[in-house]
């Protein structure tokens, strides 16, 4: 196995670090105080292409690789979380299922605004009482002449209230059960759909996180995203993707969070010297410096691996599962490491602790990925 | 309206070091820019193109690895990018520079020629005036304000107590500050094309009509005799006094410094 | 271009809205320094209209001969007149070195003329010497400030520089001394090099971001109260630099936040920065730590802003601004020129 960077790849990093110091960094720290979607922020990576790099562009894309796409997310993430996820949840888990199995009339309706920036994206999967356990779907989507009707509602849908393209999973066919579950697609404005409650979080507190509602809420058949019934096998692939992202974001904090400590201990005078001198910080340091490294190779591997239609499923799991912890422990180090003033709002390691935390949990817990590590190995 | 900028690939000087045991310049692993004030010049040229359609061409003298700063050029926006590289060239001082990159201008067509006021390496300021001496054209130099008229340019140059509102006829060529605006990030699409579709075409001496006494280090009246790095920064000195005497100490130190 | 038919050194006398530039004088200064080294005749090149009167000054201030450039198209400055002028100078005293300020003309004027005369020219020098073989050594800046290099012209003649202004020393005003005074045969011939100028204003308008000040004057506890920063604004006027403040001036509303140095304000690296009542918490210095000359002022001895000064000043702020202010507005009104 190889993967190397091109100079191609070198040069998309920089302008990714570029954009992320002079438009993302500035305003991380008020985005979180404030809870604020950055709207302006989206908008500028739309005018250069960042919202759809990794699809063609005769689909509105930019046709760069599915590596550049991730590496566009961890280094956003670097500086800001919450942008990280905003890209994230809206290619991996909005644009790309529509890409993969969508129909050339929805990929032209849906996709081409998407990759282009013009629109922002979602995905409904989540419900209150379906959260680990995705198969005890309880929204429905009923068939009536040329539409489906849907009725229920999902929670904790990140980019909720400023997307304007949903992926929702719903039920059609109770009976058939796993496979009586499909996937839409709806747009924000149709009449009987509504967003509710903007959760209030511990971390990426300017994600938009709210509850989508739909009551009696029409939509026309051809919204429809694959056959009937193939719903919750998108929704299982489109995860296995988006997991990739996640990956990606949780190295991005991690790295953000490594990049201020070495800058910090380096500065911060105790007992004479600079801390950088004593021991236990210089082994922390390693540690730190070696978790990322090794989360990096598994982040890229995973990409590498479904950039060149290998299977990745595994790959995109272990990713998840070892950066995100990686990210935790982390995080909570540099924190240690800044001692009294990390704990403040002075420094940005607190707020890379708290959202580190939820890479954790979303597109699936660290318990999930550690099910689905197992299950291949010992079905 | 067809424009030539002129840019030069420059090691980023801010974040060169100094080794502090040997007193001299960390090389290694500092990046390779655009130089800034080029880099507003050609953000000048494309806010032009944007706003006229007009036609970009740059152009770089330097060696091979300068076309790196030529795909950030083109990722930018540029219509066309042109390195102009020969062994020959190496070793020239700002005029055997100017001299070279006027001869490959007389080869372009163009209304208005775009410099950067200054490269962060040389420091000289040179090279803008000189290529306009050679091309028998006009020359404004610290432009902050550009508006095109079709067959002129209203330009606002800079001097210290304040600034001059000029009428200049195209061709003429101007020298861009980096104050002069805020240059756009390359797009992703650009980016790719650059190392997708992008040929870059490449000159040499043979591509010029040039003298070739004229050219390289033989063609510099001006050559580096040595160079030196000014010393680490030494620890700083303490001082105690009255305040007048402390007064004079800052003079003195300022004054050393060529603060004042 | 026989080197040996070059003799004496001419020195460019800028002068805008005619008030002759300081820079100018510094560089009679200098050129009679090393037009008595090598044994020749320092000449000023006076180039305006109706610039005549201040040809007496010229003499006064080192020069052996002053030839006047007086034409319509010279009255306010304008690259092609001026270059015209500035060669006929040259190919007519023939000089071995041509000196111009590093000003915003002599910049833009400077690299223009050498270039017609296809000779060489060295920008913004620090230092000229000369060396055992009778040839002008200029030490300049290069590469971001980073390092000095020496330049030499071997082969081509006049060697030209442009000299940093501030760095030579004016002459002591001799008012008795005698030089030769010139009316320079000028011809001035309009071709497509030359402009238009609309209008020439004044500087108005005023940057007040801190972030863009090559000097700031910054203000921390120990300034101790607004009224008090009337001092640093007045230190911060006599230098040209703006005022900036830690954080803990800024909480006290003694200043603006967007005047705030460090993590939670803003990062800045200015020529000169003098940190005045500041003890030097960490999250100040990773706001300037970069300047180029740290200058801190404090009472206390033992503040940690003294470990990273350049140079540390141990005394009371309010006691010491007034004396360094008004030793700062003496060399201001140096630089003025009185005719």
């Amino acid at each position: 196995m190889r993967f190397e960077l091109t100079n191609e790849d070198l040069m998309m990093r920089e302008l990714f670090r570029k954009f992320t110091k002079n438009e993302v960094e500035p305003i991380a720290a008020e985005v979180d105080d404030l809870e604020r979607f950055p709207e302006e922020t989206v908008k500028k990576m739309a005018d250069l292409g960042l919202m759809g790099i990794p699809f063609p562009r005769n689909y509105g894309g930019a046709g760069g690789t599915y590596w550049q796409y991730i590496n566009c997310v961890e280094e956003l993430g670097v500086a800001c979380g919450t942008t990280s996820v905003i890209l994230s949840a809206h290619t991996s888990l909005c644009a790309a299922p529509i890409y993969e199995f969508g129909t050339e009339a929805q990929k032209q309706k849906f996709l081409v605004p998407l990759a282009k920036g013009e629109k922002v994206g979602a995905f409904g999967l989540t419900e209150p009482n379906a959260g680990t356990d995705a198969s005890g779907q309880q929204t429905t989507a009923i068939k009536d002449g040329d539409d489906y009707i849907l009725n229920g509602s999902k929670i904790f849908i990140t980019n909720a209230g400023y997307a304007d393209i949903y992926i929702v999973i719903a039920m059609t066919d109770r009976a058939q059960g796993l496979k009586g579950i499909s996937a839409f697609i709806v747009e924000a404005d149709t009449p009987g759909f509504t967003i509710g409650k903007k959760e209030k979080k511990l971390g990426i507190r300017g994600s938009s996180t709210c509850e989508l509602i739909f009551e009696d809420c029409r939509i026309p058949a051809e919204n429809l995203l694959g056959a009937e019934g193939k719903g919750f096998k998108i929704a299982m692939v489109t995860l296995d993707g988006g997991r990739i992202g996640i990956a990606a974001q949780a190295l991005g904090i991690a790295q953000g969070a490594y990049n201020e400590t070495v800058k910090y201990v380096k500065e911060r005078k105790q007992f004479g010297r600079s801390i950088s001198q004593f021991q236990n910080t210089q082994f922390v340091i390693a540690d730190m410096k070696t978790k990322l490294e090794a989360a990096r190779l598994l982040v890229y591997n995973a990409a590498y691996k479904k950039e060149n239609k290998l299977p990745y499923a595994q790959e995109a799991a272990m990713a998840k599962l070892y950066a995100s912890e990686m990210a935790m422990e982390l995080t909570t180090k540099a924190v240690q490491l800044h001692g009294g003033y990390g704990y403040t709002r002075e420094y940005p390691v607190e707020r890379m602790m708290r959202d580190a935390k939820i890479t954790e949990i979303y597109e699936g817990t660290s318990e999930v990925q550690r099910m689905v590590i197992s299950a291949s190995e010992l079905k | 309206m067809k424009i030539v900028v002129c840019i030069k690939q420059v090691p980023d000087t801010n974040e060169v070091k100094l080794d502090p045991k040997t007193g001299t310049l960390i090389r290694d692993g500092v990046p390779s820019i655009i130089n800034p004030d080029d880099k507003a010049g050609l953000e000048a040229a494309l806010r032009l193109k944007d706003q006229y359609g007009a036609h970009v061409t740059v152009i770089t003298m330097g060696p091979p690895q300068a076309k790196v700063a030529l795909q950030e050029a083109y990722a930018m926006g540029a219509d066309r990018v042109i390195l102009l590289t020969d062994r020959v060239f190496a070793g020239a001082d700002t005029l055997a520079t100017s001299t070279t990159i006027a001869a490959a201008l007389q080869k372009l067509e163009f209304d208005l020629v775009i410099t950067g006021r200054q490269a962060i390496d040389g420091d000289t300021a040179q090279v803008g005036p000189q290529i306009a001496e050679h091309l028998n054209i006009p020359q404004i130099s610290y432009v902050s304000a550009f508006e095109n008229h079709g067959d002129h340019a209203i330009v606002k140059r800079s001097f210290e107590d304040g600034f001059q509102k000029i009428k200049v006829s195209y061709p003429c060529l101007i020298t861009a500050l980096s104050e002069l605006n805020e240059a756009r990030y390359m797009s992703v699409m650009g980016l790719l094309d650059a190392h997708r579709i992008l040929e870059i075409e490449t000159w040499g001496f043979s591509d010029i009509d040039a003298d070739i006494e004229r050219m390289g280090l033989k063609g510099s009246p001006t050559k580096v005799k040595k160079s030196f790095t000014k010393g680490a920064k030494s620890a700083g000195k303490m001082v105690e006094g009255s305040p007048k005497e402390l007064a004079i100490a800052i003079v003195d130190k300022l004054h050393e410094k060529f603060m004042i | 271009m026989n080197i040996n038919d070059y003799s004496g050194v001419l020195v460019y006398v800028e002068q805008r809205l005619n008030e002759v530039q300081n820079v100018s004088l510094e560089l009679l200064g200098k050129g009679r320094k090393i037009a008595d080294e090598l044994g020749v005749q320092v000449t000023a090149a006076l180039i305006g209209k109706n610039i005549e009167k201040h040809a007496r000054l010229l003499v006064e201030y080192g020069a052996d001969k002053v030839i006047i450039l007086d034409h319509d198209s010279l009255e306010l400055y304008s690259t092609e007149p001026y270059t015209q002028a500035m060669v006929q100078a040259v190919q007519s005293e023939s000089p071995e070195i041509v000196l111009f300020g590093a000003t915003s003309i002599g910049r833009d004027l400077a690299p223009r003329v050498s270039a017609r005369l296809l000779t060489g020219l060295t920008a913004d020098c620090t230092s000229l010497e000369i060396s055992e073989e009778r040839m002008l050594l200029m030490t300049r800046p290069a590469f971001g400030g980073n390092i000095m290099a020496t330049i030499v012209s071997p082969d081509h003649r006049p060697q030209m520089s442009t000299v940093r202004p501030g760095v030579m020393t004016k002459m002591e005003r001799d008012a008795q001394r005698v030089g030769e005074i010139i009316h320079f045969p000028l011809q001035i011939v309009k071709n497509n090099n030359f402009v238009e100028i609309l209008s020439f204003e004044k500087e108005t308008e005023e940057k007040q971001d801190i972030q863009e000040a090559t000097i700031l004057v910054s203000g921390g506890r120990g300034v101790g109260s607004k009224e008090n920063f009337t001092l640093l604004y007045d230190l911060a006027d006599s230098l040209g630099g703006l005022v900036s403040a830690s954080r803990a001036a800024v909480d006290s509303g003694w200043m603006d936040h967007d005047r705030q140095v460090g993590q939670t304000g803003k990062t800045v690296r200015p020529n000169l920065y003098f940190a005045c009542g500041i003890s030097g918490a960490i999250q100040h210095v990773a706001g300037m730590e970069e300047a180029e000359l740290i200058v801190a002022i404090n009472k206390d001895k033992g503040a940690k802003i003294f470990e990273y000064a350049d140079l540390g000043i141990v005394g009371d702020v309010h006691k010491i601004l007034p004396f360094l202010i008004e030793e700062i507005k003496k060399i201001n009104l140096t630089k003025k020129i009185q005719d």
